[in-house]
């Protein structure tokens, strides 16, 4: 598998370095690149992490077709992201995938999707593809200026609102915004959320005082991403610790304690 | 050249066998390669009941490593025998179960039920496990608990071979073999994971919840030969070698030191084909090597 393009997505700088990475699609005939989903995730490790870093970084899919090739989105946060942000069109990388479960997806349902900072990614494609449903709203808390993320492409075919948090109070405004707007979903309508785990832990909460559930995508730490290494373990209510690799990433909020 | 390998009662169509805990059940792997194709496969460790395993941060990286502090949680040996083992090309690929227990009794009685599965080719003894707080790496450091331990096994194992794996964590690693080859082991496999810890200066936190766990990788292959070396001198029962191998040129310099076979670990993590691929290239490197035959090869370090 080969690089076939980065993107850095903003100015980059003092507000963070994003990056749209995108990977040779290795063909949707006969393989599993042909029905995947959104939620789903990959494994991507480039050759030029040698041994240090050891092993490959989970991303969710932000699209993968045969005009984009597999593209995930990253904020440089350590050593891995950092690597990958030194790649170069035609450099070798181990990918695999696509992994893992998906994001429900219900037409005619009212469905609100919830995105924190890079949490974004997996709604890219979400958002393609419900785009005819009326439907589909999108509320987008972030920090680094919006050009640093892919919004303005969803903004165009969704009802899409950001919202920026440069203190405290702008988080407080945005945990409000979503007291108030996720009952509006609850019982019936479809959530799902990705974003920072605090982000999360409140989507549920909310979502479980009024009465409903919401679907939430986690971003454990991860080693293998097929479910062998059971590194990536939440709780799960029933059947106790799985692999978020391979039972997830996507859990119903009710169904696990965060 | 034959890539063949015996021992201990088995016959491998090559010397590269998954190693415990690092190829889950195996079935997590059919879509990455034939599993068909493997020399055998050792699945995650299996205690008699179900174990939830530590929690969580369990696993952190390390350079050229990883650590991890899973706690040994598995389905327990009887979802595995009724639920994973029939997927598995057992009639094809030797499975080895990996067994755990906390008193040398249970190891018996687990012994006796994995024995009598006709998909289990061998049983392979985990007295070595660093991250669990009963038994665990105690049975693995005490002579006299290794032997209590490896006589348990085999006297419930019937016919299906006895493999004991070591833990790297003591003092003489040779004494530990002899003890487990004159309970009755049958081969030997190590090593398993060094004991370590990582930290995180900013947080002054331990990255790991249990604070220590067992470190594997490419880091440790210096102290797995050594260790193989020092023990394939002592003993005249097979040894697996296993420590850090993602190469095929590993896999020779642990059959040069004396392994019979290999066990890939935390390789499997870095691609999941890595185990596949070393069966693909271990045939080439030998012919670049001039490597006839493993009879020939196997211990013939210049030393």
């Amino acid at each position: 598998m080969t690089v076939r393009r980065l993107t850095r997505l903003g100015a980059g700088g003092a507000q963070g370095d994003f990056f749209e990475l995108a990977l040779d699609f290795p063909g949707a005939e006969g393989s599993a690149w042909g029905k995947w989903r959104p939620g789903q995730f990959v494994m991507v490790r480039p050759e030029g992490f040698g041994m240090d870093p050891l092993m490959g970084r989970p991303f969710s899919i932000a699209r993968a077709d045969e005009e984009h090739g597999v593209c995930v989105l990253f904020q440089v946060v350590g050593r891995g992201t950092a690597k990958l942000a030194a790649l170069r069109p035609g450099d070798r990388v181990t990918m695999w995938g696509p992994l893992g479960n998906a994001f429900a997806a219900r037409p005619g349902v009212p469905t609100l999707l919830l995105a924190g900072g890079i949490g974004i990614a997996p709604f890219l494609e979400y958002v393609k593809r419900h785009s005819a449903s009326a439907d589909l709203r999108l509320i987008f808390g972030h920090r680094p200026p919006l050009d640093c993320y892919p919004f303005a492409e969803m903004a165009a075919l969704a009802a899409c609102e950001a919202h920026r948090e440069t203190c405290p109070d702008d988080l407080q405004a945005f945990i409000a915004l979503l007291g108030e707007v996720i009952p509006q979903y609850c019982p019936d309508g479809l959530i799902l959320a990705c974003g920072p785990l605090p982000f999360l832990r409140t989507v549920g909460r909310v979502a479980g005082e009024a009465g409903g559930r919401a679907q939430l995508s986690l971003e454990n730490r991860m080693a293998c991403g097929v479910g062998a290494c059971l590194g990536c373990v939440t709780e799960h209510k029933e059947h106790g610790p799985l692999s978020v690799c391979a039972r997830g990433p996507v859990f119903w909020s009710d169904e696990i304690s965060l | 050249m034959d890539m063949t390998v015996s021992f201990a009662g088995l016959t491998l169509d090559n010397p590269i066998i998954t190693a415990s805990g690092t190829f889950g059940y195996g079935v997590e792997y059919m879509r990455f390669g034939d599993l068909g194709r493997l020399g055998a496969m050792v699945v995650k460790g299996l205690s008699l009941e179900p174990r939830r395993g530590n929690l969580m941060p369990r696993i952190a990286e390390t350079p050229a490593g990883m650590l991890n502090a899973i706690g040994l949680q598995n389905i327990g040996a009887r979802e595995f025998v009724e639920k994973r083992l029939p997927a598995l090309p057992w009639a094809k690929t030797p499975v080895i179960a990996n067994l755990y227990a906390c008193e040398a009794e249970e190891f018996g009685e687990l012994a006796a039920y994995l024995a009598a599965q006709e998909g289990i080719a061998a049983l392979e003894v985990n007295i070595s496990c660093p991250n669990v707080s009963e038994g665990g790496i105690l049975f693995g450091q005490d002579p006299r608990l290794a032997a209590r331990v490896t006589e348990a096994v085999k006297r419930r194992a019937g016919s299906k071979p006895v493999i004991v794996k070591l833990t790297p964590n003591v003092t003489d690693i040779a004494a530990m073999a002899r003890a487990a080859q004159d309970a009755g082991a049958d081969a030997l496999s190590l090593i398993n994971t060094l004991s370590g810890m990582a930290v995180d200066a900013r947080t002054r936190r331990p990255r790991l919840a249990n604070v220590v766990g067992g470190l594997s990788g490419p880091a440790i292959k210096p102290v797995a030969l050594r260790c193989v070396w020092q023990v394939c001198q002592a003993v005249k029962i097979p040894v697996i070698g296993i420590g850090g191998i993602a190469s095929a040129e590993d896999v020779l310099e642990f059959i040069l030191v004396g392994a019979t076979a290999v066990q890939v670990g935390t390789a499997n993590f870095i691609r999941p084909d890595a185990a596949f691929r070393l069966v693909d290239e271990l045939p080439a490197l030998c012919a670049t090597l001039g490597v006839e035959s493993w009879d020939a090869y196997r211990g013939s370090l210049k030393a």
